[in-house]
């Protein structure tokens, strides 16, 4: 795996643009980033991170900002602090946000581990870096692959 | 004896069904109204709904607005929108408002947002609705799904943030510059998806309209919902509306005195017009403070800059002149009943005089719907985003400011004081 390490201020239409947002989600992910990281699209592979600044994902509510990143096989997302619609929208599909306010000691490139229940980071050269506590019925969200899946268990168990 | 209590507080505490509730206690909360438009809505929704087997919980309480891919300019908007009309046949929803304007603006004037209520939009400038002392905020699609099946949404409760404006606005300077001056000084992430009331004097003096735009641009500031506290003057354009206006229940919709917050101060009567540089809100100037700053591009657009208001506010200015050469001045009306409104009153006429083209009513270049924006322009713009390329050229420069200097700039051909003008 290894780390990509964007810029300030990434916002929703980078993440999704919005010449592309007429089409589906393996479309929107060719364009993603594509201004900021042109190699990005195609250089992603699963199970790759994204360290980012502060108040990532700022801007619309569309969703796709966020299932791109899950369609691509992001495996979390490391920033200082996010927008809160973007929060709310990643954890509904399946993203995982760490909140770190180290995040930006980590390299571009860089091969990291992380552990969201315990709330760290590890860093290539073994540095800890620390991460706020995500409430348990958003973790449970995420291990579940987003709030779909969740309620369709919720529902057959109901009938 | 329960504690003093934001507006805030009080709109998700009734919602959840709560006598108080503490600001960052998880809450669950029922949900009056829930809004979505073409793009954000059926296309996304039916085939989770699908998957489910499972019904809406209360049709009441759905809004589908059509205003994204409309006018349908290509095969894939044609697609998008016929998914969108079909669904809503199909599941004979009895609320459906399409190609009449932005969702926004024609969702209060269908009479759907009402003071108390909490609702939500599968849209990020769905806060607007905070205007009319009601607790809305944006979601996403599968956010979205979830309200749907269940009528509920979970929510972290805000701390309210209040923006106390004294004093009144100068003529030819509006809630946009306001707007634009609270974002210059906190950020974009200023709200911290927190609840912000907007206050005082100056705030009581709008308009709705006016309002609106504040509680629109919340968004951009960060903020969960924007607010501002009902009254006489919500009542009387919601009575102007149609709708019932007998048990609005003013009176309790107010932040108490001693409630717990952080409180700002501003001065309206000292306000200069301000603009936001590319490529961000939140990089903010006055426009005293500006270089010589040569534009080809003045658009009128948007829920956030085209309501009849902003309208009248850019005709104001260009009554009688006309725009300078090698500017080309776009007005896109924000909503059927606004754009026929401003053709009754004159307003369209003198915009069209001045050499204003006019667009349809639905968001357009705002969101990069359009392609009316010409690639290595520049821009000054009435909406409420300036991120690169989301206009819909990538190398545009896009400036924000009011539909007043919007109109001035479009006249002298630069980025320029609408104050000049209307003395």
């Amino acid at each position: 795996m290894r780390t990509w390490r964007l810029p300030e201020e990434v916002d929703t239409d980078q993440l999704a643009p919005g010449h592309a947002m007429k089409h589906g989600i393996d479309v929107i992910a060719r364009h993603c980033l594509e201004q900021l990281r042109p190699d990005f699209a195609r250089g992603v592979r699963p199970g790759d991170v994204i360290v980012a600044g502060p108040n990532f994902g700022l801007g619309s509510s569309r969703e796709q900002a966020a299932s791109v990143l899950v369609h691509l096989g992001i495996a979390a997302v490391i920033a200082p602090s996010y927008a809160g619609l973007y929060f709310r929208n990643a954890f509904n599909v399946g993203l995982l946000l760490l909140t770190c306010k180290d995040a930006r000691r980590i390299a571009d490139g860089e091969a990291i581990a992380f552990d969201a229940r315990a709330g760290r980071v590890l860093r290539a050269g073994g540095e800890v870096l620390r991460c706020e506590p995500i409430p348990d019925f958003l973790l449970d969200m995420v291990a579940a692959g987003g709030l779909l899946p969740q309620l369709k268990k919720k529902l057959s168990e109901n009938r | 004896m329960t504690m003093p209590m934001t507006l805030a507080q009080k709109l998700i505490a009734r919602a959840a069904g709560r006598q108080t509730v503490a600001p960052g206690e998880i809450v669950t909360c029922d949900v009056d109204l829930a809004m979505f438009h073409d793009s954000s809505g059926p296309r996304r929704l039916k085939p989770m709904l699908d998957e489910l087997r499972a019904p809406i919980w209360d049709k009441r309480k759905v809004v589908l607005v059509i205003d994204h891919y409309v006018p349908e300019a290509d095969e894939e908007s044609r697609r998008i929108v016929k998914i969108a009309r079909d669904w809503a046949a199909e599941q004979a929803l009895p609320h459906v408002i399409d190609s009449q304007g932005i969702c926004h603006v024609v969702l209060p004037q269908a009479g759907h947002v009402r003071p108390g209520m909490l609702c939500v939009g599968g849209d990020s400038h769905s806060p607007t609705g905070g205007a009319f002392g009601a607790y809305m905020f944006g979601v996403g699609a599968t956010e979205m799904l979830g309200v749907l099946v269940t009528g509920r949404i979970w929510l972290k409760v805000p701390h309210t943030i209040f923006m106390r404006w004294t004093g009144r606005l100068q003529p030819g300077v509006s809630a946009k510059d306001m707007m634009l001056a609270m974002l210059g000084r906190f950020g974009m992430h200023g709200g911290q998806y927190q609840a912000v009331e907007y206050c005082g004097e100056a705030v009581q003096a709008l308009g709705m309209a006016e309002r609106m735009t504040l509680a629109n641009m919340s968004a951009e500031l960060g903020a969960q919902a924007g607010l501002v506290q009902p009254d006489q003057t919500t009542r009387a354009w919601l009575e102007a509306t149609g709708a019932d206006v007998e048990e609005l229940g003013l009176v309790r919709w107010h932040s108490d005195e001693d409630a717990c917050g952080v409180r700002h101060s501003f001065d309206a009567s000292g306000l200069a017009p301000q603009v936001a540089l590319p490529h961000s809100p939140a990089n903010v100037r006055g426009v005293d403070d500006l270089e010589p700053t040569p534009v080809q591009v003045a658009y009128v657009g948007a829920c956030t800059g085209a309501k009849l208001e902003d309208l009248r506010a850019a005709a104001r200015v260009l009554r009688g002149r006309r725009v300078a050469a090698g500017v080309r001045l776009m007005v896109a009306p924000a909503s059927v009943r606004d754009r026929d409104a401003a053709a009754m009153d004159g307003t369209l006429q003198a915009l069209q005089d001045a050499g204003a083209v006019m667009l349809p009513t639905a968001c357009g270049a705002c969101a990069g719907y359009g392609s009316s924006i010409p690639e290595g322009s520049t821009v000054i713009s009435s909406t409420a985003r300036n991120f690169r390329g989301r206009m819909g050229a990538a190398t545009a420069q896009v400036y924000l400011g009011s539909p007043y200097t919007v109109a001035a700039s479009a006249l002298r051909g630069r980025i320029a004081d609408a104050r000049e003008m209307l003395a």
